[in-house]
């Protein structure tokens, strides 16, 4: 690790102040994405500022139709909220399937999602939700805050203060684990609000969470594991690495998207 | 049995410093005036070194100095070495490159070394270490040692045509070729053992204090075998006599072989010590773990099984090329030679048997002996022959074995081992019953109901343990004797101190072999302490590795216990005013036979030190024996594993539901240790069939460098186990123990493999049989459907 300079605000306002007077400095949630890279000397941030003092940044709330869940608000918190798992279990599992205790103790939404690991668990939910993160500037839609590997629509010293999910009646969502480092090989997640058919992949796509619309049209007769039977997703643009190759990648898309389905039904 | 004796299921001692975190590791050891060694390695797998300019890196805050491999040449470090000669078929010694602490010339695999910085912490090393600029001239590489004879090969190190160490061979060819023509049928097999990172879980570490005043150095390390570490150090490195030498293994994180060789990090830490006048510690972090520790396994081997018309085994003939990395290792050249193929005939009786073993060099970590070293390698080999001949023929798998058993012994196989005892088929129906192999039938039905095909492995396996006679091993190349020492010191007041030369590193020394102590003398297990790790204090041994602590270490306490026992017993008749030839001693009391008259232990052991019963002209005073042991055979553990798992179809993904491990390992001293080593055993031969697998890139850039891509087995992917024992003792050692270290991790990837290849119906899937290779091998089944 690299020297730094080390800042604790207590409130976004000053958050933003110091990213702003700190042009490559980082915020640090849990520091379980950032911290690894700072000790192999592949990030060399000159200062980090330190969300754990800035009030009103955790919490599960539902508000209204939509549970409104603070960018602090570490992994394990989220899977044990008892709010969520009373109107959307299918939530709540997905931090639960993140890492090990050690992790999902430490580890936060805000993030996990920020710095949108094409293998990582929550942006799926995101995207498979059609859930919007709100920002101390603006309020960003799931479908728009993605870009691709590593990269999102935040701006420079851009703050996700929380992300709110709409509440769907049905929802699930199905991980098939990285071997070696119990991410996503592939996830799926998918739901139901009324018309609004989601189906979101993480871990296989080369450009990071993606949505299966053949799936989705096909959903919109009937949301049941039957409607997609068979149907199967080109393997092209997925990616191809020892783990797994694109066409397995694919398949596994089709497999889970099902097992998902037949989850959110029971 | 007593409570704490021999067969007690007695709780480590040991464990509550490790699990309340007061372990001493070499890393917690600090000396006044410490400074840290962090090494510059290459980012290349091949290149000339053209310069290294160290003189920024000199300058950076904190920096004592910056060594480079030149000045270790000019100091006449002597280089590392392979201490096992292996001939070749046509007489030639093995190919040993030169390997330096430091490269000053030329790299090559990925993290070699080539400078060192000392400096006054970590992260200021790390800091001038990333200013030393290396000019390399990269040259191609070959990672895969099927391709490393290639006539367009890279040439890896001077001298040494088609990257080739040795082609050693064993057996007599004419007899298994006239075999194999005359056979019935022939199972041909080409296979590969997976390379295997050893992720001991603590990392390597070394500290070494050179003291100015007396003109001694003292290494502490993380070694499996201190006395051997200061033989190479001092007597082949040429780092300082071996009297001017202390080495000390302090408590060690796991070893599983990789930390039975000398490394080049901790002769450089010994060497600059010296140059700069300060202690100098090194801490491997987790990466550099991956890219430096020696490496297991790594074999590619074509074989074939001859077998008549009633499946009995007439010859098998095996092929293979070890992948020995781009340097020779300590005992690298020995794995792949003589603790594999003297294990290839199995349990059975195979009347002859021929293997030839190409070593070649690449240019990746080093490999060498890593948990079973060898005979992992051979089990496969033979395992998964005789299943897939048994598949072939027709014949049930067990039967087939079933035929081929030796079952009179002592039996001379055709490859040098001669196994002195065993009982085979006993093993195998005591696992088939508590695997309830009769209802597996129903189950695979049931299981495919659920879209699962499930399958059933054997895996009967014989290993060498206890390596081994001196002798013996001599006539094969070893560089050292394989006995072991052991000093018992009973103190005045009864209490007892056992230095031993074996190591523990996890095996639970402390605990087994004060059993011994309590059950042979009659005292409590708290008044018996072990000593081992320390070259000042042990007199000399050779350390632990391939199962022989129990075996050669507790034999040697054995020999030492019995001297104890004559000369107490001298001690007791001047006490008890008897003949010597009276006394008996039974339960820690020595007894006048056929009379009342008696002295316990304790008392005994403070006359033995007061001696005011006896004059010196009668006898010595005090209560202190040696013994060195030299084993008369090797041991051959062996027993039957079955694995029973179900594959989901659709996803490839293997779920192993139930694991029978029925082992024979002679007399047991502590069953839960040994449960628990046979668990762990699994757990990493699970690990090398399902998950575990080191790739190098076409660069020889290591793909799996981290955690995030070498997958570890984790607890949650193992069932538990189904544990048992049949017991043969061995007559090679006087507990009539075989070693228990080994036999899981040898034992079980041919079980499990033998299980996916039976659930899947091909025999074309290699380890590791990841969820994505086993549904690209359904893929080209055409997608059986679950009946
Ligand atoms: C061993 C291990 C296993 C893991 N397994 C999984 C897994 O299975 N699935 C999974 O999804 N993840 C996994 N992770 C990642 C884990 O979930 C991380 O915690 C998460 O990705 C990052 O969250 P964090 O709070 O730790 O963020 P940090 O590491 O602190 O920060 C990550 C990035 O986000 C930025 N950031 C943080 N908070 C904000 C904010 N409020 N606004 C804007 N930017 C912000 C930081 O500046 C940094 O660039 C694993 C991590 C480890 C170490």
């Amino acid at each position: 690790m690299y020297n730094f300079t080390f800042h604790r605000p207590t409130t976004v306002r000053q958050a933003a102040g110091l990213l702003a007077r700190n042009p490559d400095g980082k915020l640090l949630a849990g520091g379980h994405s950032l911290l690894p890279v700072m000790k192999q000397r592949l990030a060399q941030p000159s200062a980090i500022v330190d969300l754990s003092l800035v009030e009103g940044l955790s919490g599960v709330e539902l508000k209204g139709r939509s549970v409104s869940i603070g960018a602090m608000t570490r992994h394990a918190d989220v899977a044990n909220s008892q709010v969520l798992k009373d109107v959307m279990p299918g939530l709540a599992s997905v931090p639960g399937s993140i890492g090990d205790p050690q992790v999902r103790n430490r580890g936060t939404i805000g993030g996990s999602i920020a710095n949108n690991d094409p293998n990582a668990d929550y942006p799926a939910a995101c995207l498979g939700l059609g859930a919007t993160i709100i920002t101390n500037k603006r309020r960003i839609a799931a479908d728009d805050f993605f870009t691709g590997m590593f990269s999102t629509a935040l701006e420079e010293g851009e703050i996700i203060v929380r992300v709110s999910f709409p509440v769907a009646k049905k929802a699930a969502y199905e991980k098939f684990k990285h071997p070696a480092s119990g991410f996503a090989l592939v996830g799926v997640f998918v739901s139901k609000r009324g018309p609004d058919i989601r189906v979101a992949v993480t871990g296989a796509g080369s450009n990071g969470v993606f949505r299966v619309t053949s799936f989705e049209e096909a959903l919109k007769k009937r949301f049941a594991a039957k409607s997609i039977e068979g149907m199967t997703i080109p393997a092209t643009g997925m990616n191809s690495d020892i783990h797994a190759s694109p066409e397995y990648r694919a398949h596994l898309v089709a497999v889970l998207a099902r097992r998902a389905l037949a989850k959110a039904n029971a | 049995m007593s409570a704490t004796g021999i067969g007690a299921p007695v709780r480590r001692k040991e464990d509550f410093r490790f699990i309340t975190g007061q372990g001493q590791y070499t890393d917690d050891v600090t000396r006044p005036g410490e400074t840290r060694a962090v090494f510059v390695r290459s980012p290349h797998a091949h290149a000339n070194i053209k310069s290294i300019d160290v003189s920024a890196a000199k300058t950076m805050p904190g920096v004592i100095d910056v060594l480079t491999g030149a000045q270790l040449a000019t100091d006449k470090i002597g280089n590392l070495i392979c201490g096992w000669m292996i001939h070749s078929k046509d007489g030639s010694p093995m190919k040993m490159a030169a390997h330096p602490a430091l490269a000053a010339t030329k790299v090559n695999c990925v993290g070699d070394a080539v400078a060192v910085v000392i400096a006054e912490t970590v992260a200021q090393g790390k800091d001038a270490a990333e200013k030393v600029k290396v000019d390399y001239e990269v040259l191609p590489a070959v990672v895969d040692p099927a391709k490393a004879q290639a006539k367009d090969a890279p040439q890896i190190h001077p001298d040494i045509a088609n990257n080739t160490i040795y082609q050693w061979h064993l057996g007599e060819k004419k007899d298994v070729d006239a075999a194999f023509a005359a056979a019935k049928h022939v199972t041909k097999l080409d296979i590969v053992n997976n390379r295997l990172v050893p992720n001991a879980m603590e990392p390597r570490a070394a500290l070494a204090d050179y003291d100015a005043g007396t003109d001694n150095l003292t290494l502490w390390n993380t070694s499996q075998n201190p006395h051997v570490a200061r033989l190479v150090i001092s007597a082949f490195i040429g780092m300082a006599p071996e009297h001017k030498l202390r080495v000390i293994a302090p408590d060690v994180g796991g070893g599983f072989g990789s930390k039975i060789f000398i490394y080049p990090e901790e002769v450089v830490c010994l060497w600059a010590s010296r140059k700069v006048k300060r202690p100098v510690k090194w801490t491997s972090d987790r990466s550099e773990a991956f890219l430096t520790d020696a490496h297991g396994r790594d074999h590619v081997t074509h074989a074939e099984l001859a077998l008549d018309a009633n499946g009995k085994i007439l010859a098998l003939r095996a092929k293979t090329i070890a992948n020995l990395g781009a340097y020779m290792s300590t005992f690298s050249s020995s794995v792949p030679t003589y603790l594999y193929a003297t294990l290839l005939s199995g349990q059975y009786n195979i009347p002859s048997i021929y293997c030839e073993v190409d070593a070649v060099y690449t240019n990746t970590a080093p490999v060498d002996a890593y948990r079973g070293a060898g005979r992992p390698e051979a089990t496969f080999v033979v395992e998964r022959l005789v299943e897939v001949a048994a598949r072939q023929m027709g014949i049930d798998p067990a039967d087939l074995r079933r035929r081929n058993f030796i079952t009179a012994f002592p039996h001379q196989t055709p490859v040098i081992m001669a196994y002195d005892g065993g009982d085979y088929n006993a093993s195998l129906k005591k696992a088939m019953e508590m695997a309830d192999v009769k209802g597996f039938a129903k189950r695979k039905r049931d299981a495919a109901r659920n879209g699962k095909l499930r399958g059933l492995g054997y895996s009967t396996y014989i290993e060498a343990c206890g390596i081994a006679p001196s002798q013996a091993v001599g006539s094969l190349g070893a560089g050292v004797g394989l006995w072991e020492s052991a000093e018992v010191r009973v103190n005045p007041t009864g209490s007892v101190e056992v230095l031993t030369g074996s190591h523990a590193h996890g095996q639970g020394h402390e605990t087994t072999f004060a059993q011994l102590v309590s059950e042979r003398l009659g005292i409590p297990i708290e008044n018996v302490s072990i000593v081992h790790g320390d070259t000042d204090k042990v007199q000399f041994g050779m350390g632990t590795y391939g199962s022989r602590s129990g075996a050669v270490g507790m034999s040697a306490i054995v020999k030492a216990l019995d001297k104890i026992e004559i000369k107490a017993k001298k001690v007791a008749a001047f006490m008890l005013e008897a003949a010597e030839g009276d006394i008996e001693f039974k339960d820690g009391k020595f007894t006048v036979a056929g009379t009342d008259k008696s002295a316990a232990f304790g008392d005994v052991a403070l006359n033995a030190y007061i001696a005011h019963k006896f004059t010196g002209a009668e006898l010595e005073p005090g209560l202190k024996e040696t013994s060195f042991y030299d084993p008369t055979n090797f041991t051959f553990p062996a027993g039957c594993h079955i694995c029973e798992l179900d594959v989901d179809i659709e996803t490839g993904k293997v779920d192993i539901v139930n694991w029978t491990a029925v082992d024979d390992f002679g007399t047991i001293i502590n069953p839960m240790i040994v449960e628990g080593q046979v668990h762990g055993g699994i757990a990493q031969g699970v690990g090398q069939a399902l998950m575990e697998g080191a790739y190098y890139d076409a660069n020889g850039q290591l793909v799996t460098g981290s955690m995030m891509d070498y997958t570890m087995p984790r607890a949650h992917d193992l069932p538990s186990f189904h544990v048992g024992l049949t017991e043969t003792k061995s007559p090679s050692n006087p507990l009539g123990m075989k070693g228990c270290g080994e036999a899981g991790a040898i034992a079980s990837p041919a079980a499990v493999i033998n299980a996916i290849t039976d659930a899947i119906g091909t025999e074309n899937i290699a380890m590791p049989a990841t969820a994505s290779a086993v549904w690209t091998a359904l893929q080209k089944l055409q997608a059986p459907k679950a009946a």
